[in-house]
C-alpha cells in the first residue's frame, strides 16, 4: 500500500498519525481509501466530489500531480503520496 | 500597546477564526489565514498627526501591523525614499511618475526587511528561538541579517542556482544556509514540512499570516509620501503574489480610517515571461493558477512557479481595472539600464521586470499617461550582478597621460583650454 503523509496540523483528523497506509492504483483511489479510514479528512481535502480544495497540493514522491494526471496519476505500492498545504512561500 | 488591535487569524475562504498562533492555513479547507484587526479601536486610538511625529520607519504604522506590544526586531526598517522620477517620466512619456525605492531598505537592501521585521518580532513574541525561510534570495539575506541582530538561530533554504551575491548575502551573517537541488517550489515544499516537524518559526510558512502583513508598510509609506493619497496606477513585481495584495490592502485600510479619499488605484502586476503563472492567469481569465514547472528567467527573485497568492493577485488586478504583463530577459536588462541612467537607481533584475512591464503597459495604453504612477522597486542591483556584467561596457584602460585621455574623449587641446573651471 502507498504511504500518505499527513501535514502536522491535520494529524488530529488522522488518528494522530504522521503517515497513513492507503490502497489504490491512482491518487484518487488512494485518497478515497484514506478518507474511508479517516472520514474527518474528507471535507478538509475535498471541495466536492473528486475536486480537491484549491489550496491542497498533492505529490507522488517528488512530483506535483498537477504536472501529471491529477487525481488519475498512477500510484505504485512503494510510492509516497504527500499532502502539502499550498499556502506557503513568497 | 497595540495588542488589543489584533483579534486573531481568519480563513479567507471559510471565515473560521483562529487565535494568534504560528499557523498559515485553515485546517478545515487549507485556505490562507489572514490577520484580523479591530479597526474601530485603531481608529479611536491613532491619529494621523500622532503618526506623523514618529520616526520614519515602518513602525510608525505599528497599530496596523500584527504584533503585540513594541517591535523587537528590525526597528530601523522602512522609510525608504519615494523618488519623483522626472527624467524617467520624460523617457517613458508620462506626466507623473514615482519610484518607491526599497533597493535601499535597511538592513539587507530589499523590501523583504519589512516582512521579516514583523515575522521575527512575532517569532520572539511566540517564543521561537530558531527561525527559517524558503527564499529566492532576498528573503534569505533579510532573515539571516535580522535574525543575527536579534540573536535568533536561522535556517535559510534556497534553490542551488542563486546569484552569488544573494548566497553570500545570507551566509555572511552566520545563518545555516542550505541549497536545495531543485527550484524554489521544491524548496518551499520542503520548508512546509520542516517548519511543523521541527517546531521552528518559518517566516513564510507557519508565520506567514503575520509576515505578509509587513508588506503593507510599503503601501502606507507611498500614500503618506504622496501627501496622503493613493496613486492612479501602481506597478508591483509578483513572485508569490502577496505584495500587490498587501499594498492594496494598505490603501484600503487608510481609506477605512478616513485618512485618504476612496481608493481608485488600478493595480498592475509584473512578471518575467520565463515564469509568468499569475500574468498568464490574468491574460487568459483563468479561474485557477496553472503552475510553471520549470521557471527560466534572470529575474530569479521572481521565479516562483507555483505562487501561493497568485489567485488573489490575479483577481485583484482584474477587479481594480489593472492588468498583468510579463517581459523577456532582454527587456529586463534594458529597463535596469534605463532606471540607472535616468534616475541613478540600480535595481536588481526584478526591478528591471517591473519597469519593463510599466513601459509596456504605457505603450499598450493600459496605464494612462496623464495619471500618477508608482513603480515599486523591491531589490538592489548589487545582488544580481551576474545578470548584467557581460552586458555593460567595461571601462577603457589608458596610461596616466593627458594625451591619452584627450585622445580617448576626442577633445582637442584648443577645446580643453576653453573649458571652464576645473580644467
Amino acid at each position: 500500500m502507498a504511504k500518505v503523509s499527513i501535514p502536522t496540523p491535520l494529524r488530529p483528523s488522522a488518528g494522530g498519525q504522521a503517515t497513513v497506509e492507503a490502497a489504490g492504483s491512482t491518487v484518487g483511489e488512494v485518497l478515497a481509501d484514506l478518507t474511508r479510514q479517516h472520514p474527518d479528512l474528507q471535507k478538509r481535502l475535498f471541495a466536492g466530489e473528486g475536486q480537491l480544495h484549491q489550496y491542497v497540493n498533492v505529490f507522488v514522491n517528488d512530483e506535483d500531480i498537477r504536472f501529471m494526471d491529477d487525481l488519475d496519476t498512477p500510484v505504485k505500492e512503494t510510492d509516497e503520496v504527500g499532502i502539502i498545504p499550498a499556502i506557503a512561500g513568497g | 500597546m497595540s495588542s488589543e488591535f489584533v483579534r486573531g487569524l481568519t480563513c479567507r475562504l471559510c471565515g473560521k477564526r483562529y487565535p494568534k498562533e504560528a499557523l498559515n492555513f485553515c485546517t478545515e479547507d487549507f485556505g490562507p489565514l489572514e490577520v484580523e484587526y479591530d479597526y474601530e479601536a485603531i481608529g479611536r486610538s491613532l491619529r494621523r498627526e500622532t503618526l506623523e511625529r514618529r520616526p520614519r520607519t515602518m513602525w510608525r504604522y505599528r497599530e496596523l501591523l500584527p504584533i503585540d506590544g513594541e517591535p523587537t526586531v528590525g526597528l530601523q526598517v522602512g522609510g525608504t525614499p519615494l523618488v519623483k522620477a522626472n527624467r524617467l517620466a520624460e523617457a517613458l512619456g508620462v506626466r507623473e511618475l514615482y519610484i518607491k525605492n526599497d533597493a535601499v531598505n535597511y538592513p539587507s537592501l530589499s523590501f523583504k526587511d519589512r516582512v521579516v521585521a514583523v515575522a521575527l518580532s512575532k517569532a520572539v513574541e511566540l517564543g521561537f528561538d530558531t527561525v527559517g525561510c524558503a527564499s529566492t534570495g532576498n528573503l534569505a539575506g533579510s532573515v539571516a541579517a535580522n535574525a543575527a541582530a536579534a540573536g535568533l538561530e536561522a535556517y535559510v533554504l534556497i534553490p542551488d542556482n542563486l546569484e552569488q551575491g544573494k548566497v553570500l548575502g545570507a551566509t555572511i551573517y552566520g545563518a545555516k544556509v542550505v541549497a536545495i537541488s531543485g527550484n524554489y517550489d521544491h524548496v518551499n515544499r520542503l520548508c512546509s514540512q520542516i517548519a511543523f516537524r521541527f517546531g521552528w518559526g518559518f517566516v513564510n510558512v507557519n508565520l506567514r499570516p503575520f509576515y505578509a502583513e509587513g508588506s503593507k508598510s510599503m503601501g502606507f509609506e507611498i500614500a503618506e509620501d504622496l501627501g496622503w493619497r493613493a496613486p492612479d496606477h501602481i506597478v508591483v513585481p509578483m513572485a508569490g503574489g502577496s505584495l500587490i495584495g498587501k499594498i492594496h490592502k494598505a490603501f484600503k485600510e487608510l481609506e477605512g480610517l478616513g485618512w485618504i479619499d476612496p481608493v481608485c488605484t488600478r493595480m498592475f502586476g509584473a512578471q518575467a515571461t520565463g515564469c509568468n503563472p499569475i500574468t498568464n492567469a490574468v491574460k487568459t481569465d483563468a479561474k485557477r493558477i496553472k503552475p510553471v514547472r520549470d521557471p527560466r528567467t534572470i529575474a530569479k527573485s521572481l521565479a516562483i512557479g507555483d505562487p501561493a497568492d497568485g489567485f488573489f493577485a490575479s483577481k485583484l488586478m482584474k477587479e481594480t481595472g489593472g492588468w498583468g504583463e510579463d517581459v523577456d530577459d532582454e527587456a529586463i536588462i534594458d529597463a535596469m539600464k534605463l532606471l540607472a541612467e535616468t534616475e541613478g537607481i540600480w535595481a536588481e533584475t526584478a526591478g528591471g521586470v517591473t519597469l519593463a512591464v510599466t513601459r509596456t503597459l504605457i505603450e499598450q495604453g493600459k496605464i494612462d499617461r496623464d495619471g500618477s504612477t508608482v513603480v515599486c522597486i523591491t531589490g538592489n542591483g548589487l545582488k544580481t550582478q551576474e545578470a548584467v556584467i557581460d552586458r555593460i561596457a567595461r571601462p577603457p584602460v589608458i596610461r596616466p597621460t593627458l594625451a591619452e585621455f584627450e585622445s580617448l574623449i576626442g577633445a582637442s587641446p584648443a577645446e580643453a583650454e576653453l573649458a571652464p573651471a576645473g580644467a
